[in-house]
Order: structure tokens, then C-alpha cells, then sequence
């Protein structure tokens, strides 16, 4: 049994590839981005002293770790636009369901590393005299930072992969245009396996950042 | 003590669970080694041809057709539900036997598979929003969004319109509801899944001529032409005996 890899359809096709790797990493990076300020909020936010502000930071994250990505996706660009009677474009729908999905997520890595940090050091900065949120700010926030970039990481990647599924709203990202490419030439084949190559590459990369900023993160600490 | 019964747990569940699950594949193939399975792929968003019917069962034009086809040839059909442009690919890996999908038998995919005889002739159709009065013909969807079917005939028509944006779905009433959300200004797709839509309260109309004509088949794993032809025979057969027809009636009144 021999496999027939064809090469020149695979470098035909190369540049359409590279181009669904780049929107793959537009998307991811934006969503990750706006996840971030969305989860710093919302992280903080569940460790509130008001009760009503810890409750409702709860149903949001709750939900959306609750609930399928492809399901929120599903939500955002089909249900949406029934509901507002308008329709959304599918590069907004995308990035706000992967945003709103990776804010939830960011939310809890930001709690934990923030409580994984000795209460002495909050109990301190207040008997010195610092308010709740100068503490958060100047004590508590630093020492969390450090803690937080690898699970941040471990989102970025999970993100990258994750994106694949806006593939079902027709968004041409990496994962769709291996499918468009497939349905028009049928060469299953090659074109997974280039699909997969590329998310590794991409993925290995970021790898690779994150191993580089937890080093840098690191010295000051010995 | 506690530490490691909790420990053994997990891996308990896991041990049992494999071995049930290895337990019910013994009996399931020593019960039946005398039946022939039929295994066939199709995507079930195409009504009325194939479709999710009320009780959750597969219904439909070609689901009746294929129930028939594999009635008398003296296999059980077992029915696959995929993507539409997984049909292909599913047949040639040989996870499926045959696809029924409403499928036009074309050029293209003759050399990825075997087609059985035609056994509905068909063509496509632009649909649009009840309110939309710009788009007349064709030539009007250049430089507009279309949505269509990955994979389908109907989105390599949509692709030979100039400057169009051509927006891919996986299933048939994705692109429906997409139009009816206003995301595409037109839809092209077969003309009586068109209709039947527009017949089951869809909002929308259907504009210019039915273009391509276009026959539906059944593909099969190409170079398998034994069981083509022992699906072209069964075909015919019920052709001859009126149950070609019966279901055709039974679906298109006629």
C-alpha cells in the first residue's frame, strides 16, 4: 500500500492555507486580547466584597464554561440577529463568541492566581495602610502576574485550536479553507495533514513565547 | 488508606468500562453473521429529500428510495449522517458504502466515485428575501454575498459569479437561515429543496430560471462496480414494479 502525496497541489494551495493561518491568528490573538481585559474584570470581580457583583461575575463565567464554544458560536451568529433583527458580520460574531468564551476562562486563571497569593501579603498592604484596590494594584496584581502567564498561555493555544470551530459559519479561517480547498479538489489527504502541520507550527511558536516570558518573569524571583 | 482507594477509583470506572464496552461488540457481531449491512451515508438538511422527520427518524425522497433499493437487494440499511462535503471522502476511506444525498452526478466527482444511474432529474434555483427587488436574474448577484452548501453543485455555480462573496455552510438550512438574518442577499440551491422550503412557510422567493439540469445519483466507492451494479438492477426493478413511482408520488404528487 503506497500513499500518493500530491505535491504540487499542495504548494498550489499553500498560499490559501497561509492566508486561513493568518485570519486564524487574527481572530485568535483579538479574541485572547479582548478575553484578557474582559477576565482581569471579571476575575477580579468574583472576589468582590458585594455580594451582587461576585453573583453576577459567577452566571457569566458559570454559563460560559457551562455551555459549548460551538453552541455560543451558534448563539452569537444565527440567534443573535433573529433577536436584534439585525444581522452581524461573521468577523464580529466570531471574535466577540471567542472573546466573551476566552474572558470566561481568563476570569478563573486570574481568581486562582490571585488567591493562590499568601493572604498575608492583602492582610499587610492594608495594615499599612493601603485601600482595597491600591492593594490589588501595587501588591497583590505584580506577585499574580507571574503565576498567571502559564495557564494565560495554555489559553492562548487552546484558543488557537479552538477557533477552528468558527469554520461552521463559513468564516474562511484556516480550518475552512482546508475544507473549501478539500470539497473542490478532494485531496483529503494532503490537505489535513498541511492543516495540522500549520496549527502545530503556530502552536509550537506560541509555546515557545510563553517558555520565553516565564523565564524573563522569573529572574527577579531567585 | 482513604488516599489510595480514592486513587483506585478512577481507574476502576475506566477498567470496568472498557471491558463492558468490549463485552457488548462480542454480541452484537456473534448475533448477526448472516445479515448484510448496507451502509450509507447522506446529509440530512436537504428536505425534502433527506431529512430529520418528526420522530427523529431519517425521511425523505431518497430515504425511502435508498430503504427500498437495499429492501431488494436483501441488505440492511444502516444510515450515516455527515456533513455533505464529508460524503465523498467517507465513501472513498470506505467508511460508508454509498451516499444518497441528493447528489448531481457531474464530471468532477465521477472520478472520486461511481455513480449509480440517475434516478431524479433536478436543477438549480436563486432564492431571495421576500422584499428584494434588485436582484432579478443571475448576472444581478455580481459583486453580492451568496450563500450555499460546501461542496454542493450549487456553490460551484455561486463561484463562477463575478466578484460575489460566496459563503459556505455545512448544512442546507444554515444558508436559509442566513438569508432569512439578512447575512447573504442570495442563496442558490436545488430547486426542489428551494420549493419545498418556500411550501413549508419559508420567507422567501425564488427568482430566474431553474439553470443547469442536473441528475441525482447514488455514489459509490469508486471501481466498485459489482455493488453499482447490483444497485442499478434493484433501480430498475423497482422501476418495473410501480415502487419507484409509488415514492415518487408519495413525495412529489406525481
Amino acid at each position: 500500500m503506497s500513499i500518493d502525496l500530491d505535491f504540487d497541489l499542495i504548494i498550489d494551495n499553500l498560499p490559501l492555507l497561509l492566508k486561513g493561518a493568518a485570519v486564524t491568528l487574527e481572530i485568535t490573538a483579538l479574541s485572547v486580547g479582548i478575553g484578557l481585559l474582559i477576565g482581569m474584570v471579571v476575575g477580579i470581580a468574583r472576589l468582590s466584597n458585594f455580594k451582587a457583583i461576585r453573583w453576577l461575575a459567577g452566571i457569566y463565567v458559570d454559563f460560559i464554561r457551562g455551555t459549548p464554544l460551538l453552541v455560543q458560536i451558534f448563539l452569537v451568529y444565527f440567534a443573535l440577529p433573529k433577536i436584534l433583527g439585525m444581522r452581524i458580520d461573521p468577523f464580529f460574531a466570531a471574535v466577540a463568541a471567542c472573546s466573551i468564551n476566552s474572558g470566561a476562562y481568563v476570569a478563573e486563571i486570574f481568581r486562582s492566581g490571585i488567591q493562590s497569593i499568601d493572604k498575608g501579603q492583602f492582610e499587610a498592604s492594608r495594615a499599612l495602610g493601603l485601600n482595597w484596590f491600591q492593594s490589588m494594584k501595587f501588591v497583590i496584581m505584580p506577585q499574580a502576574f507571574k503565576r498567571i502567564i502559564p495557564p494565560l498561555g495554555n489559553e492562548f493555544i487552546a484558543m488557537l485550536k479552538d477557533s477552528s470551530l468558527v469554520s461552521v459559519i463559513g468564516f474562511e479561517e484556516l480550518t475552512r479553507t482546508g475544507q473549501m480547498i478539500i470539497s473542490r479538489t478532494y485531496a483529503v489527504f494532503e490537505v489535513w495533514m498541511v492543516v495540522a502541520i500549520l496549527y502545530l507550527i503556530m502552536t509550537l511558536c506560541i509555546s515557545r513565547l510563553v517558555a520565553v516570558l516565564e523565564k524573563r518573569f522569573n529572574t527577579s524571583k531567585r | 488508606m482513604l488516599k489510595r482507594t480514592l486513587l483506585a477509583l478512577p481507574l476502576v470506572a475506566l477498567l470496568s468500562s472498557s471491558l463492558l464496552a468490549g463485552c457488548d461488540d462480542k454480541k452484537e457481531t456473534a448475533a448477526k453473521p448472516q445479515e448484510k449491512i448496507l451502509r450509507v451515508g447522506t446529509n440530512p438538511t436537504f428536505a425534502p429529500f433527506e431529512f430529520q422527520g418528526k420522530d427523529a427518524e431519517l425521511t425523505g425522497f431518497d430515504m425511502d428510495l435508498i430503504r427500498a433499493i437495499g429492501k431488494q437487494m436483501g441488505y440492511k440499511v444502516e444510515l450515516h449522517n455527515l456533513a455533505f462535503d464529508g460524503l465523498i471522502p467517507a465513501i472513498a476511506t470506505g467508511n460508508i458504502d454509498m451516499a444518497i444525498a441528493g447528489m448531481t452526478i457531474n464530471e468532477d466527482r465521477k472520478k472520486q466515485v461511481n455513480f449509480s444511474v440517475p434516478y431524479y432529474t433536478s436543477g438549480l434555483i436563486i432564492l431571495v428575501n421576500p422584499d428584494n427587488n434588485e436582484v432579478k436574474s443571475l448576472d444581478d448577484l455580481k459583486g453580492k454575498r451568496i450563500g450555499v452548501q460546501l461542496g454542493t453543485t450549487g456553490a460551484f455555480k455561486a463561484a463562477t459569479v463575478p466578484d460575489a462573496k460566496v459563503v459556505t455552510f455545512n448544512n442546507s438550512d444554515e444558508q436559509f437561515l442566513e438569508l432569512s438574518n439578512k447575512g447573504v442577499d442570495a442563496c442558490i440551491n436545488d430547486h426542489p429543496v428551494v420549493a419545498y422550503y418556500l411550501v413549508q412557510g419559508g420567507k422567501g422567493k425564488m427568482i430566474g430560471n431553474v439553470m443547469e439540469e442536473e441528475s441525482y445519483g447514488i455514489a459509490l466507492k469508486k471501481g466498485n462496480d459489482e455493488l453499482t451494479k447490483k444497485v442499478n438492477d434493484a433501480i430498475a426493478e423497482l422501476k418495473k414494479n410501480g415502487e419507484f413511482d409509488k415514492i415518487h408520488k408519495k413525495w412529489f404528487g406525481a
